[in-house]
């Protein structure tokens, strides 16, 4: 039997606001436990929640940005469940009336092709604290440092069809947030964290199979892996004659495997109605069009501006545009080069890449800035070093051994163009080896590649390439 | 829509109430009357009418993020059962 893999996506971004959603207290990540967690926080009789402007604005920009319907009337909501991490007993989210409606995102696909998601809806809602569970005596340590901080979650239709297609979302989704400057994207501090619900249904069935939905899912890769895991999982089931269940089942990275939550099992009936401590949220036309005006160019918009302007392919210019970081230093290289687009995305995505991955440097701090990488391609454009001796250059600036003018003047690495140098060079190469010389001139052509090595050597790489190959076909010809 | 005993026991547990059988019936009851009253308002034609989603006729205020809270946790964990590290101490949730 042929399965196909549905899937949706439930992403919780974290606001990158100053304050909690509903009170003063900080967001900031990283403090000491319960400092940063006043009376609103921990649900203290008689406290009244009161709605942070800024998460608004960015829930709205979010919408904007995504071309969705933002409602001109929105109504927060409780959900109610107990767990020690959530004081109040219930947790203020959005139900019926959420902020942001129907929008849609364009994916890309490894094959090339492109692919519409559709966007149900994204809401506001507070976060819960965190329960430590290591050995308190036997208890369970509460840390409310977390809880109150603004959450927009986004949901999408269950439009993906395989686990890759779910991460292309995800990471689109990820752009979008940092581009637009709602969410610093930091998913091992949990700024951004995906939940899949995840189901398969016979090929050519119209109605969806049961979903599990994973939890915990805090990176690409873990989503990829869990995904293709709870995949194999339903099909065996349904294969050996068994039912899926709904349930929630949580992934579990060092043992590769996903398993139920029954804890969670009973409590799904929140029992939902309209908190009485907040009043509808009600925003006008001009508010909203002031928001779209601050819209910086979006991931898309300026991929199709790489591409056109810069000729680069689709791939390379998506790789290019996935972070506004990256995209911004690109761009800094090619102004300050002048050089030809096509080599700098080929240094960025290459060298500089390799580098920052190597040493697990971000771009920001990347010790070849992008003012350091132009000086080093203009060298090769000018000619005064070929792409080859580049990369030992690329290298010793990574080492912060200067600009490339400096590095070159240093280990003496400029290129030799002088046509006499090199065809005397040429000449006693070809005079030396005689045997391979002759050999080459009856046929065997391979052989050239071994004179432009012996060149090369002589010359430490030096030569002009270009040049050694035109010098050593001319000279070879003779005789 | 009378309540029996079931849905009684089960909307206790969601609040994570204790009661006791003795009273299930008695309040299973006035839970059921309760929702007669309240029903008496499908009587009445709502076709058309906006849900009401709070009795003032005001918009939500906003407030600027700022933050305004100072760390009190001394003063909070003071009323707290158990504390240890900073962290507040309840019994052991099995995930």
């Amino acid at each position: 039997m042929q399965w196909e893999t549905v899937i949706g996506l439930e992403i919780h971004v974290q606001l990158a606001t100053q304050s909690k959603i509903f009170s003063g207290a900080s967001t900031a990540y990283g403090a000491a436990p319960n400092t940063q967690a006043c009376n609103v926080d921990l649900g203290m009789p008689g406290v009244l929640p009161v709605l942070n402007q800024e998460a608004v604005r960015m829930a709205v920009k979010f919408g904007v940005a995504i071309g969705a319907q933002v409602a001109p009337r929105s109504v927060f909501a409780r959900k109610n469940y107990f767990y020690p991490d959530l004081p109040k007993g219930y947790q203020i989210s959005q139900m019926e009336l959420p902020i942001v409606g129907t929008g849609a995102l364009t994916i890309e696909l490894e094959n090339g092709e492109s692919k519409v998601v559709g966007i149900t809806r994204a809401h506001l809602e507070e976060d819960a604290g965190k329960s430590l569970h290591e050995d308190f005596h036997g208890m369970t340590g509460i840390d409310l440092n977390r809880a109150g901080t603004p959450l927009l979650e986004i949901v999408s239709e269950p439009d993906m069809r395989s686990a890759a297609e779910a991460v292309a979302y995800a990471k689109k989704i990820h752009a979008l947030v940092r581009y637009i400057e709602i969410c610093d994207g930091n998913m091992a501090e949990g700024s951004f964290r995906c939940d899949a619900n995840v189901s398969v249904r016979p090929m050519g069935q119209k109605e969806l199979g049961t979903r599990a939905e994973l939890k915990n899912l805090n990176s690409f890769r873990f989503l990829e892996k869990a995904i293709n895991l709870e995949v194999e999982r339903q099909i065996d089931i349904i294969e050996s004659g068994g039912r899926v269940v709904q349930e929630t089942r949580l992934y579990d990275a060092d043992r590769h495997e996903t398993r139920s939550m029954r804890s969670k099992e009973e409590a799904n009936d929140y029992r939902y109605f309209p908190d009485p401590d907040l009043l509808p949220v009600e925003l006008d036309d001009a508010f909203i069009e002031e928001i779209k005006q601050t819209l910086p160019e979006l991931p898309d918009e300026k991929r199709q501006r790489f591409e056109s302007d810069y000729a680069l392919s689709l791939q390379d210019a998506a790789v290019l545009t996935a972070s506004r970081e990256l995209a911004d230093y690109y761009e800094a290289v090619v102004a300050a080069a002048q050089s030809d687009p096509k080599i700098a995305a080929n240094w960025v995505l290459g060298e500089l890449a390799a580098a920052l991955n190597r040493d697990a440097v971000d771009i920001s701090n990347s010790p070849v800035t992008a003012k350091l990488l132009a000086g080093l391609l203009q060298r090769i454009a000018d000619q005064t070093i070929s792409g080859k001796i580049a990369k030992q250059v690329f290298e010793a600036m990574w080492q912060g051994e200067g600009d490339a003018d400096a590095v070159i003047e240093a280990k003496g690495l400029k290129q030799i163009t002088d046509s006499s140098a090199i065809e005397k060079m040429v000449d006693e190469v070809v005079s030396n080896n005689p045997k391979q010389a002759e050999q080459y001139r009856s046929g065997k052509e391979k052989l050239f590649g071994f004179f432009v090595g012996q060149v090369m050597k002589q010359t430490r790489g030096k030569a002009n390439p270009q040049q050694v190959n035109e010098l050593l076909k001319k000279r070879l010809a003779q005789d | 829509m009378p309540l029996d005993h079931a849905d009684v026991k089960k909307i206790a547990h969601l609040a994570r109430l204790d009661l006791s059988d003795e009273r299930m019936g008695g309040i299973a009851t006035d839970l059921t009357n309760i929702l007669e009253l309240v029903e008496q308002l499908s009587a009445v034609d709502t076709e058309g009418v906006v849900p009401m989603a709070h009795p003032l006729q005001m918009a939500q205020r906003l407030r600027s993020d700022e933050v305004t809270e100072t760390n009190c946790r001394e003063l909070f964990q003071s009323i707290a059962p158990q504390t240890e590290n900073g962290l507040y101490l309840v019994p052991k949730v099995i995930e």
